[in-house]
């Protein structure tokens, strides 16, 4: 017996940590595992309203969500291989020709 | 306060202090090493809410699967030491935003239940109740998502390979 609003306090942590990533990390890479984090505290609060209110859908919908992130992971990392392959640096700010 | 609530709260906080040195660490195969931790206690937070499919998918797909490609993915560019390398110039900028994120998420949740809110009662989560409702009720969804990724499969063969070997 957990009481639902531990659970939904672990995930808007992890959320808010993967905010902070996404803003103030520069490398690539460090940003999609910022993603991730924010895509992990949206499962565990899809599990925990699953269970809390006795629906499966909010489980299977978690697994649909990994699994889009599965290949959301693929492609950024092909991207991010292919910018380093270009430009030798794979530094999100650097990559600005799109910007103005 | 029950056992499972001490074993999650422990789980929590060793999840939420990974985190944050994911997001902090000076070396990019260290912040890669504290994402397993934390996605494995998070992993361990399903199977305390007796999720037990969804645990395990975890487990197998993001430990086993996604922080490989990421070790790939930080091996295959060359990957700077030190905080200056890896952080951008706006550092205090995220914190202001990060922390009214998180205290805007507080108040919602503290608004939303009580602190002895709702409990969780540990229900059916197994592989057949599962499995049973993905391909009898969300089985288009689930046909969408193997299209999804397909479409993925084949952009990042397209992307990654050079252009002269046509």
């Amino acid at each position: 017996m957990i009481r639902l609003p531990i659970v939904l306090l672990f995930s808007a942590a992890l959320f808010s940590i993967g905010v902070y990533g996404v803003l103030a990390r520069r490398n690539g890479v460090l940003v999609l595992m910022s993603i991730e984090l924010m895509l992990n505290a949206v499962n565990i609060n899809l599990v925990a309203f699953s269970q809390a209110l006795g629906s499966l859908a909010g489980q299977v919908f978690a697994l649909f969500v990994i699994a889009v992130a599965a290949a959301e992971v693929g492609i950024g990392l092909a991207i991010v291989i292919l910018i380093y392959r270009n430009r030798e640096t794979i530094n999100i700010d650097e990559v600005n020709l799109l910007k103005w | 306060m029950t056992g499972h609530e001490y074993a999650f709260i422990l789980l929590a906080l060793i999840g939420t202090v990974a985190a944050l040195r994911v997001v902090t660490a000076r070396n990019v195969v260290h912040a890669a090493l504290y994402l397993v931790v934390t996605l494995a206690s998070a992993g361990g937070a399903y199977l305390l809410l007796a999720a037990e499919f969804v645990a395990w998918v975890q487990i197998l797909i993001y430990v086993g699967a996604i922080v490989i490609l990421f070790l790939f993915g930080l091996m295959l560019t060359k990957a700077p030491i030190g905080r200056e390398a890896l952080d951008n110039q706006r550092r205090g900028a995220a914190i202001v935003v990060a922390l009214a994120i998180l205290a805007g998420l507080i108040f919602l949740i503290q608004d939303a239940f009580s602190w002895d809110g709702p409990k969780i009662e540990p229900r059916t989560g197994g592989a057949a109740a599962v499995g049973e409702s993905i391909f009898s009720r969300y089985v288009l969804p689930f046909e969408v998502v193997s299209f999804l990724l397909l479409a993925a499969l084949i952009g990042a063969i397209v992307l990654s390979r050079r252009d002269d070997l046509t």
